[in-house]
């Protein structure tokens, strides 16, 4: 099989989401595409973990939905960053910086 | 802010699931919408674009479910669903539901209404500072039992006694109030002035009585109850030094007692007063009469058991400058009890055992729900192998048995308590009248709380069983099982619960047996008067105008001339003290030339009108009985009790013979007859010696006489026109007591007849749940059986055979239990043996009695499931399976 990992790393999807709606208001199909295609398809978000997502971070506060018309009349739900959803970004950017780069420490140390 | 979020959201979604439900469905529609666009966009035609959109969103209920089971509200749901699943579940069983319920409403009321009203009477401390060191204190009677003291024994252990902080002696008071409103007799106590302090309660507004008050001829001062404070004076704080008026006479009053406050030695006294003896302590006084009781604060640092060593001591080296009396001479030492101990000692035997004969209905419940829940979980471990087979977790079918367990344990809880409450009101309504704190009583939250719990778990531990069965055998097994409805070893469990139900009902109805037997016994023991027709009633003589002796005995002479002469009278008379009242007076007794010293002793003093043993049927022996010609200036007569008399003279004549009764120096009183015995304290007490006197030749006159009266008509009928008549001679005396002789004899049962009522009530539950758990483990064998009877029938068992066969094997179980349960009763039934009266604790018509009526109900309980068995039609079941 020559199928590559797409499988978002564990405990990041969250913050990609944060990231995605900082940028601007979406729906959560909107969400998995830009996700894909800012990764350049490295990642591939399942639908239904997304859509669970969603809604525990709605609940959580970091998150306000909308509901919007769509053309073919039906309705869409649309996700946007509330201002603690931001403090959460900040808070789990630099989380993640910080691991990384321990981590590209740990890879680059040369015995 | 999101604490908010998430509750406020999950009300939403609660209150209105359709939207919710319909928010995730268009989230998903929509998501689905855009994805199938997207792939159209990339060139797919329509339908390929939707599949691959489908695909990539996998199982859109999945999804659905996957989103919508986020948050707190499902948790709710869940238990909804399952609460609603129960419900289903128990309807379709209405027999087993209301069974278990009922059985849980039982056990847990009734433990919980007795021990609550066990609880506060002989576990709780007295409600008072330090309650512990309160002590009881009293003489000894010549038969070793306690005695009331003498003011004269107070006054020197007052003085000489190094083991108590104060002591202080009473006795019960009983005034007529009169003022704006109606004259109201009222309870209430002569104390001495430590009696507040020695009970560490202080009045809450007003001062303590303090020595002065108990000088002979102190200004009368009262001291009153919050009840009576509130009722007759509105709680008006100013009453402190106003007067009121008692029994002719003007109080002041000094002070009001808490509203908490309990007066455990006399629950119902409304107000007190000092006592006011004569401390020159007068030989021929009330001063050395034993009708004061007497309680004591202990020291710190000193315990009971060296009090009554100290007190000991002092009884047993009299001195000089404290005279005594011969009837009080405290030759026997002094008894020193808690006075815990001592207002529960009459009722202790009776409440353990009661207390005994719950926890045995407690066990039974309980081991019926274990059997009613096995059974059930029996039936159905098809449902659960099912259950499991379509996908059921363990935790899931753990937690709809859970919920159908908790379900049976709070119906049955809730009714518990409504029993619970019931049962703590017709206990007080039952109780015997020396049930001490009987105003404490009420239903005990924490012991219900545990009633609650015990029965719980096992209803939760049991009610699992069938869960983990079905989660851990192999499902094929299980829905074979249920097919093939094989019996299996839970067999076992269920027979021996059945057995452990016969024994323990066995054990409690063979305890009623032999409370029921006694109490027949007592009855037909002959209280030696004759009780029917017989009306009493206590005569109080208060006022100063009755400190001549002369004036009280006009007084009764009076009222009982006036009684006699109404219609419906037979004869009336009064006598000092009357036979299973309560009262009990006794005086020293010496006999003229008496060499041997050991007959001296005690005797109960009956002070008379001559009339006496004619109303009261009591027969005489020899001699004379008393007349009219025996008053106060005639010669001293007396009358002994028949088997005082054979004691004291064996095989001589006693009439003729001399004697004192009371002071030494007093007169010589000739025996002129002998009168046969009386039951004095109660039908159970063996003959006290006794003594008739006059009540002119006796050197006092006693201010509280009972009336007896014998008539021909109704009784009750009467009491008015004897109340008119006893006040035709003064109007402002009291009468209380009014009681017929029957119900006097009647009472003196009461502890006994309590115990046996609850034991009949707890026995009938027990007789009832081992019924149950018999047919239950027998109806629930035989449709397991059912497939292996039709076979039996088919290859040629009659239906009597097969009816055999199910009797025989309900009725080996109930064999079991009665032999298990016989040997159970041999020993439980020491626990009675105080309350029991003329039977012994192996009483074989008891035993014999019991056995046959198990064995009849449990043939009944066997008879049902047995009768069905036998109309099992082969064909039917064989085609069955």
């Amino acid at each position: 099989m020559d199928e590559t990992n797409t499988d978002v790393i564990q405990g990041t999807l969250d913050m990609l989401i944060l990231k995605t709606l900082s940028l601007q208001p979406l729906h959560g199909f909107g969400i998995g595409r830009r996700i894909e295609q800012i990764s350049r398809g490295v990642f591939k978000v399942n639908p239904g973990s997304l859509l669970t997502a969603l809604q525990r971070l709605e609940r959580a506060g970091w998150l306000d939905a909308e509901w919007r018309q769509t053309e073919n009349s039906r309705r869409a739900k649309f996700y946007s960053l509330t201002r603690t959803g931001r403090r959460q970004l900040e808070v789990e950017t630099e989380d993640w910086s910080r691991r990384t780069s321990a981590v590209a420490r740990l890879l680059k140390a040369e015995g | 802010m999101s604490l908010r979020r998430q509750l406020a959201r999950g009300v939403r979604a609660l209150v209105n699931r359709a939207a919710a439900d319909r928010d995730v469905g268009d989230e998903v529609r929509d998501y689905l919408d855009r994805a199938t666009a997207a792939h159209v966009a990339r060139g797919l035609t329509q339908g390929a674009a939707l599949r691959a959109a489908q695909l990539e969103l996998g199982n859109m209920t999945v999804v659905r479910e996957r989103v919508r089971g986020y948050g707190w509200e499902n948790a709710i749901d869940t238990l909804v669903a399952d609460l609603r699943f129960a419900i289903r579940r128990l309807r379709t069983n209405p027999g087993f539901a209301i069974v278990s319920v009922l059985t849980l409403a039982l056990g847990i009321g009734a433990s919980t209404a007795i021990f609550s009203a066990v609880n506060p009477i002989l576990f709780e401390p007295l409600p008072y500072p330090h309650a512990s060191r309160i002590a009881a204190i009293s003489d000894i009677a010549g038969d070793g039992s306690p005695a009331d003291v003498t003011f004269g024994t107070y006054r020197e252990l007052a003085e000489r006694n190094r083991s108590f902080d104060a002591i202080a002696v009473f006795k019960a008071w009983q005034p007529t109030m009169l003022g704006d409103a109606e004259p109201e007799r009222i309870a209430g106590q002569r104390v001495t002035a430590d009696y507040f302090r020695v009970l560490g309660v202080p009045p809450v507004i007003g001062r303590d009585f303090q020595d002065t008050d108990d000088r002979t001829n102190a200004p009368n001062v009262v001291m009153l109850s919050d009840a009576l404070w509130r009722r007759r004076f509105g709680a008006d704080p100013g009453i402190i030094g106003r007067d009121i008026k008692l029994a002719d006479n003007n109080y002041s009053v000094i002070g009001v007692m808490p509203a908490g406050f309990e007066n455990v030695v006399a629950p119902s006294a409304l107000a007190w007063t000092t006592l006011q003896y004569d401390r020159s302590l007068p030989i021929d006084g009330r001063e050395w009469g034993h009708h004061l009781r007497m309680i004591g604060r202990l020291r710190s640092g000193i315990d009971l058991s060296q009090a009554a060593l100290q007190l000991d001591a002092v009884a047993r080296t009299p001195l000089p400058e404290f005279h005594r009396v011969p009837w009080a001479s405290l030759s026997g030492g002094m008894l020193v009890h808690s006075l815990q101990d001592d207002t529960t000692r009459a009722v202790r035997p009776a409440l353990l055992a009661v207390l005994g004969a719950v926890v045995l209905v407690l066990v039974i419940a309980c081991v019926n729900v274990t059997n009613l829940l096995l059974t059930r979980a029996a039936q159905r471990r098809g449902e659960f192998a099912m259950r499991a087979a379509l996908g059921a977790g363990r935790t899931r079918l753990i937690r709809q048995l859970l919920t159908e367990s908790l379900l049976l344990a709070i119906i049955g809880g809730l009714l518990g308590m409504a029993v619970a409450e019931l049962g703590v009101r017709a206990l007080v309504a039952l109780s015997p009248p020396g049930l001490p704190r009987v105003n404490a009583i009420r239903v005990d939250g924490a012991v219900f709380a545990f009633g609650m719990v015990v029965t719980t778990v096992i209803g939760f531990v049991v009610g699992v069983i069938p869960a983990l069965h079905a989660s851990r055998e192999d499902l094929r097994t299980g829905l074979q099982a249920s097919s093939r409805r094989t019996a299996g070893d839970h067999q076992f469990t269920r027979g021996t619960l059945v057995v452990a139900e016969v024994a323990l009902a066995l054990v409690l109805l063979v305890s009623a047996g032999l409370l029921m037997r006694s109490l027949e016994h007592l009855f037909a023991v002959a209280p030696g008067f004759d009780a029917q027709h017989l009306l009493t009633m206590q005569v109080q003589a208060s006022g100063r105008q009755f400190d001549d002796t002369g004036a009280t005995n006009r007084f009764y002479d009076r009222a009982l001339d006036a009684v006699q002469h109404l219609p419906g009278v037979t004869a009336a008379a009064f006598t000092s003290q009357l036979p299973l009242s309560g009262d009990f007076d006794g005086y020293g007794v010496h006999f003229e030339n008496d060499v041997d010293p050991s007959g001296d002793g005690s005797a109960l003093r009956y002070a008379v009108t001559a009339d006496y043993f004619k109303v009261m049927g009591i027969p005489l022996r020899r001699g004379r009985l008393l007349g009219t010609y025996d008053v106060g200036g005639a010669p001293f007569v007396v009358l002994l009790n028949e088997s005082f008399a054979k004691r004291k003279f064996p095989g001589q004549n006693p009439i003729g013979r001399r004697m004192h009764v009371g002071p030494a120096d007093g007169p010589w009183y000739t025996i002129v007859g002998i009168v046969g015995d009386v039951k004095h304290t109660s039908l159970a007490a063996g003959e006290l010696d006794a003594v008739y006197i006059p009540s002119g030749q006796w050197f006092f006159a006693d201010r509280a006489r009972s009336l007896v009266v014998r008539s021909r008509a109704d009784i009750a009928a009467l009491v008015p026109a004897m109340k008119a008549a006893i006040w035709s001679a003064d109007k402002n005396q009291a009468i209380v007591r009014v009681a017929t002789m029957d119900h006097l004899v009647a009472a003196t049962a009461a502890d006994r007849r309590f115990a046996l009522t609850l034991f009949e009530m707890f026995g009938l539950v027990a007789l009832l749940l081992a019924a149950i758990g018999i047919y239950g483990v027998l109806s629930g064998n035989v449709s397991e059986r059912t497939r292996e009877i039709g076979v039996r029938s088919a290859l040629g068992a009659s239906p009597s055979d097969i009816l055999t066969l199910v009797i025989r094997q309900g009725m080996s179980l109930a064999a079991l239990g009665v032999v298990i349960g016989a040997s159970g009763a041999v020993v439980a039934s020491r626990a009675l043996v105080t309350l029991l009266f003329g039977v012994s604790r192996l009483d074989p018509v008891t035993y014999a009695g019991v056995i046959v009526l198990l064995a009849g109900v449990s043939l009944v309980a066997c008879g049902v499931p047995a009768w069905r068995a036998a109309r099992v039609d082969p064909a039917c079941t064989l085609r069955a399976s």
